[in-house]
């Protein structure tokens, strides 16, 4: 799995907020009495969403004692999977899916984009500090390649031209809608248009 | 071709409105009670008859599966689980149906859990479907207010809980021990089968594991039929599936289309053919990553459906194809598809966890012609190492389709390897060497 960097400048204390807490109260109750353990992604994850978009020690310690588990446990889990932030990310967090089906279409640019626009390095924060993004992996949106996530949002059948204008308007704080960019419903075929240039004939 | 009135889906696109009302019109929860009052047996048994198989990659027979769980409930409860992490690079199916179709899903999971006794239903969605889980979640807030899912589910005397549980983004969490270990709160490391699941599963209990497509199709087989499913399609390879198809074609799309259609037809038909022409087609991955690369030639004539592709060196997988033309080099296509596997590997089983990496750094050398000839045979090689030796069928999806690009590409990586060896005398050691790793910077 991905390496990861755990921020160095950790708040000491964490807690659920009221809002959060009953929400905590909820998750508990889908799995059954015995096995409280399974709650420790959706718990971590409320606790990422919680704390601006990234997970501090403390948040583990607590969810660890919440759930009367070892903090290793919590550790090895926000460290095993990809989504769990370590360390703070920009308010409008870019992922750019560059695995094969998106690289073919030109995922490539929208990397070029980021890296123009955002920061030369992946998750470094943007000057003004509003965003940060990262290549990931498949995100499941291959017939609407290439794409990007933005926070919950995809963006899809992008080009760099409108990857450039989306960027833009997130470092502004002012984020263009998600959906194709193509204007196409869906996955749907788009008929009566050649976009890649060339015709099947 | 399909005939409209075959197709299950017929929202895929969402012309027309994925909430329940809609769901309802287009003949979902229709004669549910009556279906569940048939009985377990015929449930099963009309599911077998239909030839339906698992649409997660496997193709496992989604009636024998079923039957495997037991037949009374021990002290034990039994679960269903739904796998909704897709993210087999090339598939994006069941995001449709979780966005348009949910109400099919969850029809499904009633009958399902009904016929496997289980009372609880988990549907695993991965992380990044957060819009798509929100969106099932109101699809399952629906469906309780009308009293179709809870206690007596649809007048069925069944009672029966629906949860979602995120994943957080990792692959091998589609594996279906892997989900489970996820689901219980640890990391998503595969189990040693057996015991199977279906006896040991979640929580130690009797554990049904279906894709969402899978269970998706389940309430039309049974509405209209097991004969009516199994006279589509091919023998043993029957019924409807989705089929997502992306790379380099002029319209990528997903459509609903019968088992063992040719793959010439729908990448002409509905994808608008390939950019530049069929001619500037240079091979397909018919069925997600995990698949090995079909070339031109055979993609001519092949059909999809499971044994077809099996008998072609490949398999039908997702049904996620992947165009590659000829403007791409098809070296850092599989170069990138290596390095997704080295970024997913659990690192469990030391072959896999060794052998991704080191498939990845070869391919990239090569891609940048910077290999010797005798990195070939050692590619080889570790692919072969890895294969079958490790917990999941994660080594074979990882190494499958390195294989399928020395098999019908091998000339392209001749011509690559160009380099002179870092070790030049011919050393005895008794075991692999990655010569990459022997570079200073590396070692």
């Amino acid at each position: 799995m991905s390496l990861k960097e755990v921020y160095n400048e950790q708040p000491n204390i964490f807690k659920f907020s009221d809002k959060n807490q009953k929400i905590v109260d909820e998750i508990l109750k889908k799995y059954p009495n015995n096995n409280k353990k399974s709650a420790v992604m959706p718990l971590l994850y409320l606790a990422q969403k919680q704390n601006d978009n990234w997970i501090p020690l403390a948040a583990m310690k607590y969810i660890a004692k919440f759930l009367s588990i070892p903090y290793i446990n919590v550790y090895e889990i926000a460290t095993f999977y990809s989504m769990y932030n370590l360390s703070p990310v920009g308010k409008y967090f870019i992922q750019v899916c560059t695995t094969s089906p998106c690289l073919i279409r030109g995922a490539d640019k929208l990397v070029k984009v980021c890296k123009e626009k955002i920061s030369s390095k992946e998750r470094k924060l943007s000057e003004n500090k509003r965003c940060s993004w990262m290549e990931v992996e498949c995100l499941g949106a291959c017939v609407n390649a290439p794409m990007m996530q933005v926070n919950n949002d995809y963006y899809e059948d992008l080009n760099e031209n409108n990857a450039n204008k989306i960027v833009e308007s997130l470092l502004n704080d002012k984020p263009l809608k998600p959906g194709s960019y193509r204007g196409r419903r869906n996955t749907s075929p788009e008929k009566d248009k050649n976009l890649n240039g060339n015709s099947s004939k | 071709m399909i005939k409209e009135e075959n197709k299950i889906f017929k929202n895929l696109y969402n012309d027309f409105g994925w909430e329940i009302e809609n769901s309802i019109k287009r003949n979902d929860w229709n004669n549910t009670k009556e279906i569940i009052s048939k009985g377990r047996e015929w449930i099963i048994n009309e599911v077998k008859s239909s030839e339906l198989r698992g649409r997660g990659g496997a193709g496992f027979p989604t009636g024998l599966k079923w039957s495997f769980a037991p037949k009374e409930v021990g002290s034990r409860p039994h679960y269903l689980v739904i796998n909704a992490d897709e993210s087999e690079p090339g598939t994006c199916k069941d995001r449709d149906i979780l966005r348009f179709e949910p109400q099919k899903l969850l029809e499904g999971c009633l009958i399902a859990g009904f016929a496997v006794n289980a009372h609880t239903c988990y549907i695993y969605v991965r992380g990044e479907y957060y819009n798509e889980g929100k969106r099932l979640q109101e699809a399952i807030d629906q469906a309780y207010k009308k009293n179709f899912l809870g206690k007596n589910a649809c007048g069925s005397g069944w009672d029966f809980e629906v949860y979602i549980h995120y994943g957080a983004g990792a692959y091998i969490c589609g594996e279906e021990t892997a989900l489970l270990e996820s689901l219980e709160g640890n990391k998503g490391l595969p189990r040693l089968k057996p015991p199977f699941p279906a006896l040991v599963g979640l929580y130690g209990c009797p554990t049904i594991v279906n894709n969402v497509e899978t269970v998706a199709v389940v309430p039309t087989i049974l509405r209209k039929g097991a004969k009516w499913f199994s006279s589509i399609g091919k023998p043993k390879n029957t019924g409807t599936k989705i089929f997502c198809i992306s790379g380099n074609v002029n319209n990528p799309c997903n459509v609903e289309e019968e088992m063992g259609i040719p793959l010439k037809d729908l990448i002409e038909k509905y994808a608008g053919g390939v950019v530049g022409g069929w001619d500037n087609l240079q091979a397909v991955i018919p069925g997600g990553s995990s698949m090995p690369l079909l070339p031109k030639n055979i993609c001519e004539t092949i059909t999809m459906d499971f044994d077809s592709l099996v008998k072609a060196k490949s398999g039908l997988g997702t049904a996620g194809i992947v165009v590659i033309n000829k403007e791409q080099d098809i070296i850092k296509c599989m170069a990138r598809i290596a390095k997704f596997y080295k970024h997913e590997s659990c690192g469990q089983c030391t072959p896999c966890r060794e052998g991704v990496g080191w498939m990845w750094r070869i391919l990239e050398r090569t891609a940048k012609g910077e290999s010797t000839y005798r990195d070939i045979d050692l590619l080889s090689d570790v692919t072969k190492q890895i294969e079958g030796h490790t917990i999941c069928a994660f080594g074979e999806g990882a190494s499958w389709p390195v294989q399928g690009l020395l098999r019908h590409f091998r000339k392209e990586i001749e011509k690559k390897c160009t380099g002179t060896p870092i070790v030049k005398k011919k050393r005895n050691v008794p075991y692999l060497i990655d010569q990459h790793l022997l570079e200073k910077e590396n070692a």
